[in-house]
């Protein structure tokens, strides 16, 4: 990772985070109605994975989608109105949360169902390669979607037909409400994947250098068309499951500790370090960020909702 | 079909016909299944070759869910599934991913995808293998069903299935695939949505789809006999559902008898049993009389899926019941 490019993943990771603790605060105000998982936490894997793809490269993620979408260079605006259920949404106010669309970016499309958009990351890699192009397919999923059975399904075609397919899982720990134990006696994910071949790693998702460095080098493989690979990022979720998750299965991270372990100020502190960039620019890209925040959440509040002509016009496609 | 050339074929192979004119047509129609490219002499293979026409492991999650992917990203697959019940292993990317990703989207992308599955195999095959279970699909929003009855039906419902920008559901009758019958040459479309007329009468509607419709035309030539005039309907694809022929007949009769072989409270009948009860309830002279398999799995003894099953004499019983 160079300066430029640290400086493009802690823009990317305060437009998430400033974003996602908007949408908590909207969701307790009901400007925000709906079911909604906030990445808070996560923010160095899709910003240092979706920082190193093109906009016709495809990403697919599930339930816990915003950082995914933002950092694939959704506008900040429409997701925000897609999130308050606006015509001027994403996706003009009809799937919410789970369900952002943004193809002119790639982001073709995210499930409430874990696991279910694993498999169509195939197929659009399979369409891509068919074409001759080498974009690759990018699909975001949870530890718990590993024991789904559409996991062990998806990885056994996408190496059969070594797909241009990056799975990335983001191991937060807990599956839902349970911890990883209590669904399965293997610890690492990365693990699972050898019988195929898969070139696999696990990373420190905290650590978006980190990040950025071991997904690039996968990146490169799959792009080169060498088959699929995986990227095991073991991250923390700060929030519940959901928005109102009264979060009473774990223990939660000490202020202190989190200060060590949140992935923004982490990166901040590495910049600095290495002088990638100063305190004064840091600071920027964070007062820049919440202010671009305001400015979507107003944009959205101006919105008009969707017309009741949509409920059955979109039923079907042409 | 009058001044097109017609040629005697297959049930079968004027489906694969549609299916192969429409590879040859464009090329990103594209082959998946689990039993495609058997041979190196396969067809399609030989034709479309392997990077189109490609074998699928036993996993209906990843090859359904793959299919829809490349749907996404301007693919149109079309899946061979073998059998309707398979279907049932990956019902979360038939009736929750795939269906849904148009509307969700708010029409910003489309999953053009044919699922194409054989139902309704009652000759021995038991529990699993037999079902006619397109009522769970039916009522699905953004999911077509389309019901194939004659050899012409199956290479136009199959060429605009494929044509069509949502996911369809091509559902082929097991016992129908060796039937033969005229089929139009070359580009052959039946829309969707648009019900057949496959006896003009005046005395009862009866309403059949599949392999029923075949029994219900039998039973309305030993009606005739009787002096019974009776008009058959054929909705072709039961999402979307052309209720309008069927009440606009209802109107001219007054009676309705519905033929379906799937069980009764996951059948046609009952959905179009709602809709003229509903519509057409002033033109009616009689209750309406559904004909359907009992709600119960389909047995293996041939007695009892006999009995379980609707028939040529069933049907002519309801109709005389109500005529």
């Amino acid at each position: 990772m160079n300066a430029d490019q640290a400086r493009s993943v802690l823009r990317t990771m305060w437009r998430i985070r400033a974003f996602e603790e908007r949408v908590g605060r909207l969701k307790r105000s009901d400007e925000v109605h709906g079911l909604i998982h906030l990445s808070i936490g996560g923010e160095g894997v899709a910003a240092a994975v979706c920082g190193q793809l093109r906009d016709n490269d495809v990403v697919y993620s599930g339930h816990r989608a915003h950082g995914h979408v933002l950092a694939k260079g959704a506008p900040m605006p429409e997701t925000m109105a897609e999130l308050m259920g606006r015509e001027g949404g994403l996706c003009r106010g009809m799937g919410g949360s789970m369900h952002l669309v943004d193809v002119a970016h790639g982001m073709l499309g995210a499930t409430g169902v874990v696991g279910g958009t694993v498999p169509a990351a195939l197929g659009s890699a399979l369409a891509a390669r068919m074409r001759g192009e080498d974009t690759v397919s990018v699909v975001f999923f949870g530890d718990g979607a590993v024991q789904a059975g559409t996991f062990a399904e998806s990885v056994n075609l996408a190496a059969l037909w070594r797909l241009p397919v990056v799975l990335v899982c983001e191991n937060n720990g807990f599956a839902e409400f349970s911890p990883r134990s209590a669904h399965t006696p293997v610890e690492r994910v990365s693990d699972l994947v050898a019988p195929w071949g898969i070139p696999a790693a696990t990373v420190d998702g905290n650590d978006a250098v980190a990040v950025w460095e071991e997904f690039g080098r996968l990146l490169a493989g799959v792009r080169a068309g060498e088959g699929p690979a995986l990227l095991e990022a073991l991250t923390h979720r700060l929030r519940g499951h959901y928005e109102g998750d009264p979060d009473r299965y774990r223990v939660a991270v000490a202020a202190e500790e989190w200060q060590e372990r949140d992935p923004v100020l982490r990166l901040e502190r590495t910049g600095l370090e290495r002088g990638w960039f100063d305190a004064d620019e840091a600071k920027a890209v964070r007062e820049a960020a919440h202010a671009e925040v305001e400015d979507a959440v107003a944009w959205a509040r101006e919105s008009p909702w969707p017309t009741p002509e949509l409920a059955s016009s979109l039923v079907y496609g042409s | 079909m009058t001044g097109v050339t017609t040629r005697e074929m297959t049930y079968a192979a004027a489906t694969n016909e549609a299916v192969h004119l429409e590879m040859a047509r464009d090329e990103d129609v594209v082959l998946f299944g689990q039993s495609v490219a058997g041979s190196p002499d396969d067809p399609f293979l030989k034709a479309f070759g392997a990077d189109r026409v490609r074998v699928t492991p036993i996993s209906e999650t990843a090859e359904i869910g793959m299919a829809a992917g490349a749907a996404l990203a301007g693919k149109r697959p079309v899946v061979d599934c073998t059998m309707a019940e398979f279907l049932l292993v990956s019902m979360d990317q038939v009736v929750n991913e795939a269906n849904r990703f148009h509307y969700m989207s708010g029409g910003r992308v489309t999953a053009p995808l044919v699922l194409k599955a054989g139902y309704g195999f009652t000759a021995g095959w038991a529990g699993q293998h037999t079902g006619s279970i397109y009522g769970m699909f039916m009522g699905v929003p953004g999911l077509k069903v389309a019901l194939p009855s004659t050899p012409a039906d199956a290479k136009g419902l199959m060429a605009s299935a494929i044509r069509d920008d949502n996911p369809v559901l091509f559902l082929h009758h097991y016992l129908l695939l060796l039937e033969q019958g005229p089929v139009p040459e070359g580009e052959h479309l039946v829309p969707f949505g648009s019900a057949d007329v496959k006896r003009p009468g005046s005395d009862v509607t009866v309403v059949a789809t599949g392999w029923t419709v075949h029994r219900a035309l039998a039973a309305a030539e030993r009606l005739a006999a009787d002096g019974v005039d009776v008009e058959v309907i054929d909705p072709r694809t039961i999402a979307p559902l052309d209720t309008a022929t069927i009440l606009t007949s209802v109107e001219k009769t007054g009676r309705l008898v519905l033929v379906d072989q799937a069980t009764r409270h996951s059948s046609v009948a009952t959905v179009i049993a709602g809709e003229v009860a509903e519509h057409g309830f002033s033109a009616l002279r009689a209750p309406i009389v559904q004909v359907t398999a009992l709600d119960a799995s389909i047995a293996y003894a041939k007695p009892m899926e006999d009995y379980v099953l609707p028939d040529e004499d069933k049907i002519v019983a309801a109709v005389r019941g109500v005529a």
